[in-house]
């Protein structure tokens, strides 16, 4: 088979070859592979997933689609030491050890003699790489098992071949192929020079292994294989490339989105001890898609130094088109918009009219403000440009699109970027940008020299593509015996579509698809609307996107109609989700459903009130709670996930909150590894009340107004629920498999608000909830 | 000439003496398990233990640890075996792993100095220390157990 590893690529990357494992691969028995996959390379043609399988998603419809080659993703070495390459990025979902895991799984190789190799970023030769919208294990599950199938027949052809006997008759087991007649056994690395000479099998002709017999997958045993690095320092992230030669950068960049420098004077930075050089940084006119916002930037023999000059720089700016940019009179602006019909984007039956009829209508508006992703790792970026070669080191979540962006940036052709990923200390949705990447091969450019960029969090907080911000409205007509027969919801918010594009005013279908108009309740008439709102700042992907607003403000109105009419909670959740059916979509023009057709992934109210039938039991929902407490429930389905969580909430006589427990239902359909689904739920928990006690990024004249964590704080350890149960839902024989990075999110924040309503009558419909209980 | 000591050995710098002790472990000694996340105590990435406490490499410089012996993840066992690394691993604490060392730093250091620490002196003594990822419950749960002796 292939191995990645080309000694000349592991240049700067000697601390990431420990996490990659690559260096317990014996030099000589790496050089064998390499022998083994000469010709082999060259050969092997891309194929694509075949339609046979039992279930369609959108893999192949994302840029480059899958690759299934074993001869892409697999090497073996003489000494038996299995490679599997990670194609996608490891921001802390474990996916640098799931997809290798499933891999392993179907060849029947023993995990400890297995070692990760992480590509490089080249969607030609892996298929698509974007690690975004939970869809690694929902695109790579069966993939990734034809993979390991596929060479799986190779050893097991080798080996028949070599002791004459039907191939039928031979098994993988454990690393090695048996032939159980004979009592004969052959490990895999004496096998792996024959097996690279077999033919690949054709996809359609492989069978996959029987789940029962699964001795890695769905079990959770397996811990990352990061895990020794991480907790010995060793595990290298964007920050930690160092390059013989290399220069420490910092850039000063406009405070308002689409800013231009006016003028700057270095006189004072140049004087600081370390500074070398002060040079201007290109930036692009907005919207500027990924590309860098320009600046100045402070050049110098380490980072201290450099930001000490960037300190002393003197610098002008032209603040542009959006030096208004208010949050106050913005959020004015959205309220009014949400009071005014919108775009129609969902309509069944006749909202106007029920609404008229009905016995009373509920009102609930609710606002949501900007969210900076905050991951504990600053984007930070190596580059070395020399010519019209260039290669990158970078904490990126899309390594092909970035390699897209860089050769753009550079105009050098794309063959000649060199993309390595290093670890992600989260990604959470920024680091799908590569703006910072890019500034680095800008400036190593300029320097002839290689440059890392490093963002300081000021510069995090300041320049980050933000989570949108938004008003929710939404309005409920009841008849007469309390049944919800109208639903207006009107959600106005600046699309990420804007960063893209200049005047756009609507949300983008992916936008739209997020818990607006494949909202699954059973009710007659129903209107969705999208007023139009334009963005004043670059607006981009956070963890779980629009599904926050949007969660908050449906889940919020359940709650607000189960108080109305009386009702527990939970009750009214299943009555609105109503019937177990596939929810008819057919009014909307595109519905997306997260890029995945429709027949693998419906929206199905079976799945949605299983959830919450699950966390109601399993959670003790309507259980006593001492005084100040309450419970809150909230569902919601995202990245063709379902999820439902309960919250326990304290509130004290000073309306300071605390959280003893929260119960979170998953069904995710068919599973890798549980115990990093656990964490993820663990970790949106956390997430989840970081931002509804304190999240929220503000604009005044155009600028941000927070900086660091002192005025974006995020939950601390002190705050963090005592307890989070997480509960998954066994899959079905079939159950396709959905996102878990993302989904957990959403619903928590309207759980917890609904809790707190339970625990104190007090409804809150703006987040953050910063001092609203205070008394 | 600055001399200073970490992980026991001897490091030289010429240089700003005001320069944090984080960029000159990271930049200059090549020591980047120690980790840049605020630049101003208030994430706790940047953890290093000085003689025996949890001290912020952000915030303190290099002249302040003159004459003190610094210990940072490198060195806080040969093998990677300390107990807290040893809990850190059997409960898969990690998620992205970035705020870990910070972590691992301050636990080490709140065991040297109380061995059995309560849930509320575990809260207080890592509130410092933030993890975005959410993997609170796990460090709170493997600083009790590396407690009780892996
Ligand atoms: S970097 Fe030192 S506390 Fe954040
Ligand atoms: S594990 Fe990612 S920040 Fe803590």
């Amino acid at each position: 088979m292939n191995i990645l590893a080309n000694p000349r690529k592991l240049r700067g990357f000697e601390q990431f070859v420990r996490p990659i494992k690559v260096e317990k691969v014996s030099r000589r028995s790496m050089l064998k592979a390499l022998g083994i996959a000469g010709g082999f390379v060259l050969a092997a043609p891309v194929m694509s997933r075949p339609a046979f399988a039992a279930y369609q998603t959108g893999a192949d419809k994302m840029p480059h689609g899958t690759v299934v080659d074993p001869r892409v993703f697999v090497a073996i070495a003489p000494d038996g030491i299995v490679t599997i390459v990670a194609h996608r990025a490891e921001m802390g979902t474990g996916v640098r050890t799931s997809l290798p895991l499933i891999v392993a799984e179907e060849m029947d190789a023993d995990w400890s003699r297995v070692r990760v190799q992480q590509a490089h970023g080249d969607e030609v030769k892996y298929g698509n790489q974007d690690t975004d919208g939970s869809r690694s294990t929902r695109h790579y599950l069966l993939p990734m098992r034809q993979i390991g199938a596929s060479a799986r027949t190779m050893l097991e052809q080798a080996a028949a071949k070599r002791w004459g006997v039907p191939v039928t008759e031979v098994k993988a087991v454990n690393h090695e192929v048996l032939h159980d007649a004979s009592g004969r056994r052959i490990g895999f690395g004496d096998l792996a020079a024959d097996a690279g000479k077999e033919q690949v099998p054709a996809i359609d002709s492989l069978k996959l292994k029987d789940p029962k017999n699964f001795r890695y997958l769905g079990k959770g045993e397996i811990g990352i294989v990061d895990l020794h690095d991480i907790t010995t320092g060793k595990a290298g992230y964007g920050a930690d490339v160092r390059l013989p030669g290399m220069k420490y950068a910092v850039i000063a960049r406009p405070p308002v989105t689409g800013g231009k420098l006016g003028s700057f004077d270095s006189a004072d930075a140049m004087k600081v001890s370390g500074v070398e050089k002060v040079m201007e940084v290109k930036g692009w006119p907005w919207p500027s898609k990924f590309q860098p916002l320009g600046g100045v930037a402070v050049i110098a023999r380490n980072t201290g130094a450099a930001i000490k000059g960037r300190d002393a720089l003197k610098v002008t700016w032209d603040d542009g088109a959006n030096g208004k940019y208010d949050s106050v009179a913005y959020r004015a602006m959205l309220e009014d918009a949400a009071r005014k019909p919108g775009l129609v984007v969902r309509k069944e039956g006749d909202v106007d009219a029920a609404l008229k009829s009905a016995d009373r209508v509920i009102v609930g508006e609710y606002y949501l403000p900007h969210l900076a992703h905050v991951s504990m790792e600053p984007p930070a970026a190596v580059a070395d440009v020399k010519g019209d070669r260039a290669e990158i080191w970078a904490p990126v979540q899309s390594p092909g699109g970035t390699r897209e962006d860089v050769a753009k940036t550079l105009g050098i052709p794309e063959d000649n970027v060199t993309i390595n990923m290093t670890l992600l200390g989260g990604g959470f949705g920024r680091k799908s940008k590569c703006d910072f990447a890019l500034e680095a091969a800008l400036l190593s450019k300029e320097l002839n020299a290689p440059v890392k960029v490093q963002w300081t969090r000021e510069d995090d907080v300041r320049h980050d593509f933000l989570h949108t911000v938004s008003v929710e409205r939404i309005e409920a007509g009841l008849d007469k015996n309390g049944k919800v027969i109208a639903w207006r919801h009107r959600s106005v918010a600046p699309s990420i579509a804007s960063t893209f594009a200049a005047g756009t005013v609507h949300q983008a279908p992916f936008e739209l698809g997020m818990g607006l108009i494949d909202m699954p309740f059973e009710i007659a008439n129903i209107q969705c609307e999208n007023p139009e709102a334009a963005a004043h700042t670059r607006i981009g992907w956070f963890r779980s996107v629009s599904n926050i607003p949007r969660a908050f403000a449906v889940q919020s109105m359940v709650g607000e109609l189960a108080h109305v009419t009386n009702r527990d909670q939970k009750e009214m959740l299943l009555e609105l989700i109503g019937s177990p059916r596939i929810v008819d979509l057919s009014s909307v023009k595109d519905p997306w459903n997260y890029g995945e057709p429709y027949s693998s992934y419906p929206i199905d109210t079976a799945r949605l009130r299983r959830v919450v039938e699950l966390v109601a039991d399993k959670g003790g929902w309507g259980r006593s709670v001492p005084k100040g407490h309450g419970l809150g429930i909230a569902v919601h389905r995202s990245f063709v996930s379902y999820i439902a969580t309960i919250v326990e909430v304290a509130v004290d006589e000073k309306g300071k909150l605390t959280v003893p427990q929260v119960d979170t239902a998953i069904d995710c359909g068919t599973y890798v590894n549980p115990e990093r689904i656990q964490s993820q739920i663990e970790g949106a928990a956390i997430m989840g009340l970081s931002l509804a006690k304190y999240g929220e990024i503000t604009f005044k004249d155009g600028k941000v107004q927070q900086k660091n964590l002192d005025d974006f704080p995020l939950l601390r350890i002190d705050e963090a629920p005592l307890v989070t149960n997480v509960h998954i839902v066994p899959p079905g024989p079939d159950t396709p498999p959905s996102g878990v990075g993302e989904p957990g999110v959403p619903p928590f924040a309207p759980a917890l608000i609904n809790a707190i309503f339970a625990a104190t009558g007090k409804r809150i419909r703006a987040l953050p909830i910063g001092k609203q209980l205070e008394t | 000439m600055i001399k200073l000591k970490i992980n026991g050995q001897e490091h030289s710098w010429d240089g700003d003496p005001n320069l944090s002790l984080l960029w000159f472990l990271r930049d200059e000694a090549g020591l980047t398990g120690t980790k840049y996340g605020c630049g101003v105590a208030l994430c706790g990435a940047c953890t290093v233990i000085v003689d025996k406490e949890a001290a912020r490499a952000c915030i303190t410089s290099v002249s302040d640890v003159v004459g003190r012996e610094v210990t940072t993840i490198e060195g806080l066992h040969a093998t990677g075996d300390h107990p807290v690394q040893k809990a850190w691993r059997q409960l898969n604490v990690p998620q992205c792993g970035f705020c870990q060392v910070g972590q691992i730093m301050q636990a080490a250091a709140l065991l040297m100095e109380n061995p059995k620490p309560s849930h509320d002196q575990i809260r207080e003594a890592m509130s410092g220390n933030l993890c975005r990822c959410g993997c609170y419950q796990r460090i709170e749960n493997a600083i009790h157990l590396a407690s009780m002796g892996v």
